[in-house]
């Protein structure tokens, strides 16, 4: 078969089962959109690039598939970076492609020439630079085998003009080679059999559950762990979904703005077993008081994840899936009465509260009646800040692949765009972007994108007129010197609006839940501006380098 | 301390930028860097001098290493019975006056003169670092125009793996 590279490329998408590019088109590119012209392969324009690897985010880690993301040379290769650095933090498995001077021109500082292979080096988990058509198709095929298995990422395959226009001899690969890719899945037997171990002699086990569980599809087993070792449970704001939010071992968010069940859980607990965490700084507070108690049972696909930033005592590396399957086979029931007790006592004791107000609409009313509306089932995607720890705290999630988020880069700006991407994944799920009115700014022209396909996309601003998180932080920590942080906004509603799009702004306290419903219940894209308590805080909350049971705001019941 | 690394990598563009962009951006250090192929014409080797703090250290960047798609193995010599080598290059003065002086130092070293001029000599030692150090505290007072280093390679005694 005689393809052109582009044809080839699009060839090879299919033979991996890509249902849709999210692009942008440029000059360099032109070759690759006639192909998707001709062919008729669906794409989802996006109004920047940065929109389109945001969307390829999020329809990655609603589906569970990979995302792929098209942008042509220069400017559009470099609009990728913050999307793929997103990715790469939160091991999204996404397929960027991007056009490129052709070869001859390459390192001339051609128009629109700009080394991405070598910019996104360090935000990537591997990358290509296509010298020659022929490889184009074995290229396809691993960077598909890097990004999805393993610890997943993103693979970014950089095409000159030349390559999409020259012409092969197609033939996809069957098989590949890559001496120095291994990625390892079964949990070494003798360190799972230590862990049975130091589960059985146990009095305070707790699992601390990160995004590994998710990618790994593991929440089955996570729950009939849980449930047959009587092991509470605490997440990572990842790994929200990876266990039901209404279970009675569930203890909620743990770390700076979690739950504080589960920080006290923590310190306490004398075997702590993370699956799929990577004891993140948000997560530890000050690393030397953290889980001082325990010993720690750490299960990672990633072997560098092991003891990078807290001592490790039984590390397990492995597929979260598999290790879990065979630590429950290998597990007799367990009772953890005196333990459940304390930490329900926690739970019930110092539950998270907010005060409602008269006049103003509390934004964590906002994500209860959300939640209320939606009966948990709904695609929750956020922005960064406030909204996102309001919608971690107060949401409960019921189904898995559901909490979509920027938690390792904290990405201003990434929640709506990802949300476009899970609706195309998802069209049959409610869709909602929880944001707040400085993040929707950062991609606020993909509102054009969400109308012009009609994706029922539901934006939700908790609109403060602030930098919230910001300005929480100059509140506690820099005695209110509030430098930059109050935001001129415009009429978020009217902005819609002039895209086509369905918007409402509601005030007062009574009219959130018939507003919100509204919403909720259009067929279409819609939007609702929330004006909000301005200088409502998150709580509680570890203050920096703090020990992550010493918190501020700790409600007593 | 210091460690020898023994990485084998697929012989791809790029895969040394790789390496020492993944030690910059991870702010451990590499005193030296050498690389070249080896008798399989897929495969290269590169042999990085490192400082590590300790064996937690050590362990971390060896597991970073082994992320790179394209790292086969990486192997520590630093604790196996390893001939160590690097190659230098002396550019040193040398008139009629010490001519004469200089070679006798090469001669001890078992260095040799591969370049000869009216005022200068270009002097090849091979050795380890050590050797290598103590010539050039020697030839420096002659005055050293002109100095190039290889980095070191390292090689594991068939006799300790067998």
């Amino acid at each position: 078969m005689n393809l052109t590279g582009a044809q080839a490329l699009l060839e090879s998408l299919r033979r991996e089962g890509v249902e849709v590019i999210f692009g942008y088109p440029g000059g360099q590119v032109i070759p690759i959109y006639d192909a998707i012209y001709r062919e008729g392969f669906k794409h989802i324009l996006t109004r920047h690039e940065q929109g389109a690897v945001h969307a390829a985010d999020g329809y990655a880690r609603s589906t569970g598939r990979p995302g792929v993301c098209l942008a042509t040379s220069g400017p559009g290769a470099t609009n990728l970076v913050t999307g793929l650095a997103t990715a790469y933090m939160d091991s999204v498995p996404i397929v960027a492609l991007t056009g490129q001077v052709p070869t001859s021109m390459l390192g001339r500082d051609s128009f629109q020439e700009a080394d991405i292979t070598g910019i996104t080096m360090p935000i990537t988990k591997h990358n290509y630079l296509v010298k020659n058509v022929s490889e184009l198709p074995r290229i396809i095929k691993e960077a598909f085998y890097i990004a999805t298995t393993g610890r997943p990422g993103p693979v970014l395959i950089d095409l000159p003009k030349d390559v999409s226009v020259s012409a092969c001899v197609y033939s996809y690969p069957e098989t590949l080679s890559l001496p120095g890719y291994k990625p390892v899945y079964e949990g070494n037997v003798k360190q799972i059999k230590a862990a049975v171990a130091a589960l059985e002699t146990a009095k305070k086990p707790l699992i601390y559950a990160g995004g590994g569980v998710t990618i790994s599809g593991a929440e089955e087993e996570l729950l009939r762990l849980a449930e047959k070792a009587e092991i509470p449970v605490t997440a990572t704001l990842m790994g929200l979904t990876a266990f039901p939010g209404t279970h009675p071992l569930f203890l909620g968010m743990l770390g700076m703005h979690g739950a504080v069940a589960a920080n006290y859980a923590v310190t306490s607990c004398d075997l702590l077993i993370a699956v799929g965490a990577r004891f993140d700084d948000r997560v530890t507070g000050q690393v030397s008081t953290f889980a001082p108690n325990a010993r720690i049972v750490h299960l990672d696909i990633d072997p560098a994840e092991i003891g990078k930033n807290v001592r490790v005592d039984i590390p397990i590396v492995g597929d979260a899936k598999h290790i879990l399957a065979a630590l429950l086979s290998l597990l007799s029931a367990e009772k953890h009465e005196q333990w459940l007790k304390e930490v329900n006592k926690w739970k019930s004791n110092h539950p998270l509260v907010y005060q409602p107000h008269t006049d103003y609409i509390m934004p964590q009313a906002v994500v209860e009646t959300i939640l209320e509306l939606t009966d948990g089932e709904a695609i929750i995607c956020t922005e960064v800040g406030q909204n996102q720890m309001w919608a971690a705290q107060f949401y409960r999630f019921t189904r898995p692949r559901s909490f979509i988020t920027s938690g390792g880069l904290g990405t201003m700006g990434f929640g709506f765009p990802a949300a476009i991407g899970a609706q195309v994944g998802n069209p049959e799920r409610v869709v909602i972007d929880i944001a707040g009115d400085g993040s929707i700014q950062m991609n606020i022209q993909e509102l054009a994108t969400i109308a012009s396909y009609q994706l029922p996309v539901k934006i939700i601003i908790l609109n403060n007129g602030y930098l919230g998180m910001v300005r929480q932080w100059q509140e506690f920590f820099f005695e209110k010197r509030y430098s930059e942080v109050a935001l001129n906004n415009p009429d978020f509603a009217k902005v819609a609006e002039a895209y086509g799009i369905k918007a409402y702004t509601v005030k007062k306290p009574e009219e959130l839940k018939r507003m919100l419903t509204a919403v909720l219940n259009h067929p279409g894209p819609a939007l609702l501006n929330c004006l909000v308590h301005p200088e409502e805080n998150v709580l509680p909350m570890v203050p920096p380098n703090g020990s992550i049971h010493q918190m501020l705001g700790v409600g007593e019941v | 301390m210091k460690h020898i690394l023994a990485l084998l990598v697929v012989d791809q563009p790029g895969v040394m930028v790789r390496v020492a962009a993944l030690y910059s951006r991870r702010g451990y250090n590499i005193d030296s860097i050498a690389v070249g192929k080896t008798e399989d014409p897929h495969v290269s080797r590169i042999t990085l001098v490192v400082e590590a703090e300790n064996e937690a250290e050590l362990e971390q960047i060896t597991k970073q290493l082994y992320k790179l798609v394209d790292v086969i193995k990486i192997n520590d010599l630093t604790k196996d019975d390893a001939v160590e080598r690097e190659l230098a290059l002396m550019k040193v003065s040398a008139g009629s006056a010490n001519r004469a002086q200089l070679l006798q130092i090469a001669d001890i070293f078992r260095a040799k003169i591969v370049d000869v001029s009216q005022d200068a000599v270009i002097i090849e030692v091979t050795g380890s670092e050590d050797k290598v150090e103590a010539i050039i505290a020697l030839i420096k007072p002659f005055g050293l125009k002109e100095i190039v280093r290889t980095g070191k390679i390292a090689m594991v005694r068939s006799a300790v793996r067998s």
